[in-house]
């Protein structure tokens, strides 16, 4: 096994999805022969040729909508958007076409849409957004957020063979940031499957995409606090593994939901309801919220680390969990 | 490059075929009477949307479609779906909402289709959309080896949308062997099309986009046919897309519930003088093709498939309530299975690898146009366009070098 970045292992999945079936084809802005804004589809069109790399015009609602349309002819497609804030310019495309094509019709989509995702980079209110949740609202769609590089190349293995159209969001921060051992072999991490990143007893923190790493990083500092806090990764949203949560809580007794997204309507508040429904009574306390400020991503270093959830909020918001 | 008005060549249809797009239109419109009982009698849930003038449109263009071919109708392209093999029960059961109707109750109208058989693509009620969707099943086809063309139609206000131009675009830059058929029924809702586009001719909109494009008396059921089965064939060749614009008239509102007052009244009159049926029997007695028994025969088949049809229809039942909850999502069981017709080792490695480099030979200054440096700016985008580009460059639709307009 070699130690690999979280976009390498989204690199990898492309190219060794691309080599096992025929029917997987890339399409997007710059994929091409300049390999993408992020050098995430670098080396595929050299490999795969002009055919199954296209490069396209400005257009995500041409992109995905002929995405949509190579599927109904049996391919595979995976369509970049190569800012996934540009994924709102194809909106109709996804909630409209892909996501209800299935049930009222029978015909199946089975296109992932997948773009770099996510703050801290300070790329301004445009190249830093987390629009996940516009699309778990979404019956029809699958919405999946990986945080490890292992996962993300799992994951987006069983998005390309899912036959639902997946939508894939990379979290731009990790892309180089992250490394781990990343089997060479295939194998494929399931939709639907939250992950248990670190067992504990006290409080659950329940997570994903980049927040995992600052919930994981909370839960060491917390452990010398003699406050033993598990940490949840969702990795998927949408169908969301509410087994998991709710076994969590029924362990711990105490959640606190930790993510980059803006705060109103965020998943943090459909978790809490839905631990509400089925595990009221395991409660020791409150179900507490720590996202994003309800604004857009600014740009500025100062306003950017306001604006993001950090550390000591999940710290603060957790001792004071504890303490119920 | 401007609209032609008229196909190069003459696709001759026999007797037999002349009869059979008779029969398509005459039964599109027998069902929509139909279908006008049945929404007075309220067994229609919802609206109801007319085609009422347009069937030749419809009807023409369709059958200019190989069984193989690719379509995806409009909310009044009945005609179409007909002509694809679809029935008059399929089309009842849809406005009525029964459980037997193609999309079992889950929508509505001419919002179905069938990726196995028929290969019609359902749309859905924001206009444009379809146009990038059928380009991917174009070029999706293309690169299965397949040669096969993809068809769909948009209205005259339809192409002020967005995904209008970027599907279009797109189809454009990626010579997808797809038709487009732009649907002059000059009024969008209750918005004249002088409202909705500048142009006179929508078909000028091609230029745009540097493709090929034609003009049709759209109800004119043969001259439809011949500029439809043209740009199917010029597509299948590897010159598309082509948009292709029928002139024609939505002789009814938007829906049944609209009585459209705000067409002036001398406007119905003078498209009620050309409606493309009573038009076309004109021209099957002009040229000998049927008899007073032939077209009684023809009308006397509809008649009772009409009537069988809507038997069958409302004997269908309403979808049980817990339909609602299920196959939003296509588990793994469900197959999907490209239909290949070339080699799969020409798209795989080592035969697909590439030098990924642009070949640029056109390096956008004014002195090289004025040369008339070749039109293949770009090689490497694997749609191969060289030689095509060179032998249709004699061809008289297009302008023997660009003129200062282009630019």
């Amino acid at each position: 096994m070699a130690q690999v970045t979280y976009l390498e292992a989204i690199r990898q999945a492309l190219f060794e999805e691309m080599e096992r079936d025929p029917t997987v084809i890339c399409i997007g802005e710059d994929i091409g022969v300049y390999g993408g804004a992020f050098k995430v589809t670098a080396g595929l069109l050299e490999r795969f040729g002009w055919e199954r790399v296209l490069d396209t015009p400005i257009s995500e609602t041409a992109i995905v909508g002929a995405a949509i349309g190579m599927g109904y002819v049996g391919l595979r497609p995976v369509a970049e958007m190569q800012f996934i804030d540009f994924i709102a310019c194809a909106f109709n495309q996804i909630t409209n076409f892909a996501a209800k094509s299935f049930y009222r019709w029978g015909a199946p989509v089975p296109i992932v849409i997948r773009g770099p995702a996510g703050g801290g980079v300070h790329g301004g209110p445009f190249h830093s957004q987390n629009p996940e949740i516009y699309f778990v609202h979404t019956p029809g769609l699958k919405v999946v957020y990986p945080a490890t590089a292992y996962d993300a190349k799992g994951l987006l293995k069983s998005a390309i063979r899912d036959n639902n159209p997946v939508l894939f969001f990379e979290h731009k921060f990790l892309y180089r940031r992250i490394k781990e051992d990343v089997p060479a072999d295939d194998y494929a991490v399931p939709l639907g499957k939250a992950a248990v990143r670190r067992e504990g007893k006290d409080l659950t923190i329940i997570s994903y995409a980049a927040m995992v790493h600052t919930a994981l990083e909370a839960a060491e500092i917390l452990a010398r606090e003699g406050i033993d806090a598990e940490v949840v990764d969702l990795r998927t949203l949408l169908p969301l593994d509410r087994d998991t949560i709710i076994q969590s809580v029924k362990k711990t007794n105490k959640i606190l939901v930790a993510h980059e997204d803006t705060r109103t309507g965020g998943i943090a508040g459909e978790i809490a309801a839905s631990v509400c429904e089925a595990a009221f009574e395991d409660l020791d306390g409150p179900i507490l919220r720590v996202t994003a400020l309800d604004a857009p991503v600014p740009y500025s270093p100062p306003l950017e680390e306001r604006f993001l959830p950090n550390l000591n909020q999940v710290l603060e918001a957790a001792r004071k969990l504890a303490r119920y | 490059m401007a609209a032609r008005t008229e196909p190069r060549m003459a696709y001759p249809l026999t007797r037999e075929q002349h009869l059979e797009l008779y029969y398509y239109m005459k039964l599109n419109r027998v069902l929509e009477d139909r279908l006008v009982i049945l929404f007075r009698q309220n067994k229609v849930v919802g609206g109801l949307y007319s085609s009422l003038g347009q069937e030749a449109t419809s009807v023409g263009t369709a059958y200019a479609l190989e069984q193989h071919d690719w379509m995806a109708p409009m909310i009044r392209n009945v005609g179409s779906l007909l002509v694809k093999g679809y029935r008059p029960r399929d089309i009842f059961m849809q406005y009525m909402a029964r459980y037997d109707s193609p999309t079992r109750g889950k929508d509505n109208t001419s919002h179905f289709g069938d990726l196995r058989v028929r290969h019609v693509v359902s749309p859905i009620s924001m206009l444009g959309d379809l146009i990038p969707v059928m380009t991917g099943v174009a070029i999706g086809a293309r690169y299965l080896g397949q040669k096969v063309v993809s068809m769909t139609w948009i209205g005259d206000g339809g192409t002020s949308t967005g995904a209008f131009h970027e599907g279009l675009n797109f189809a454009a830059v990626q010579r997808a062997p797809f038709v487009l058929v732009v649907e002059n029924n000059q009024w969008a809702y209750s918005t004249p099309v002088a409202r909705q586009v500048r142009a006179r001719d929508l078909a000028d909109r091609a230029k745009a986009y540097g493709i090929d494009s034609y003009i049709v008396d759209g109800n004119d059921v043969v001259a439809v046919y011949q500029t439809a089965k043209e740009a199917v064939e010029r597509c299948r060749a590897g010159e598309g897309p082509i948009l292709i614009e029928a002139k024609t008239m939505r002789m009814k509102g938007h829906a049944q519930h609209d009585p459209a007052e705000y067409v002036p009244r001398e406007m119905f009159e003078y498209w009620k003088a050309r409606d493309p049926i009573a038009r076309y029997e004109r021209h099957l007695t002009d040229h000998g093709l049927w008899d007073r028994a032939v077209k009684a025969e023809i009308e006397g088949r509809i008649e009772r498939e009409i009537q069988e049809e809507l038997e069958f229809a409302e004997k269908s039942a309403f979808p049980p309530p817990e339909l609602a909850e299920q196959d939003v999502y296509c588990d793994a069981s469900h197959a999907i299975e490209p239909r290949w017709e070339r080699p799969i080792e020409e798209v795989m490695p080592p035969r697909a690898s590439v030098k990924a480099k642009w070949v640029v030979t056109d390096f956008g200054g004014l002195d090289q146009a004025a040369a008339g440096v070749t039109l293949a700016r770009v090689s490497g985008d694997g749609a191969k366009p060289e030689k095509k580009k060179a032998a249709t460059k004699a061809r008289p639709t297009r302008t023997p070098a660009r003129s200062k307009s282009r630019r």
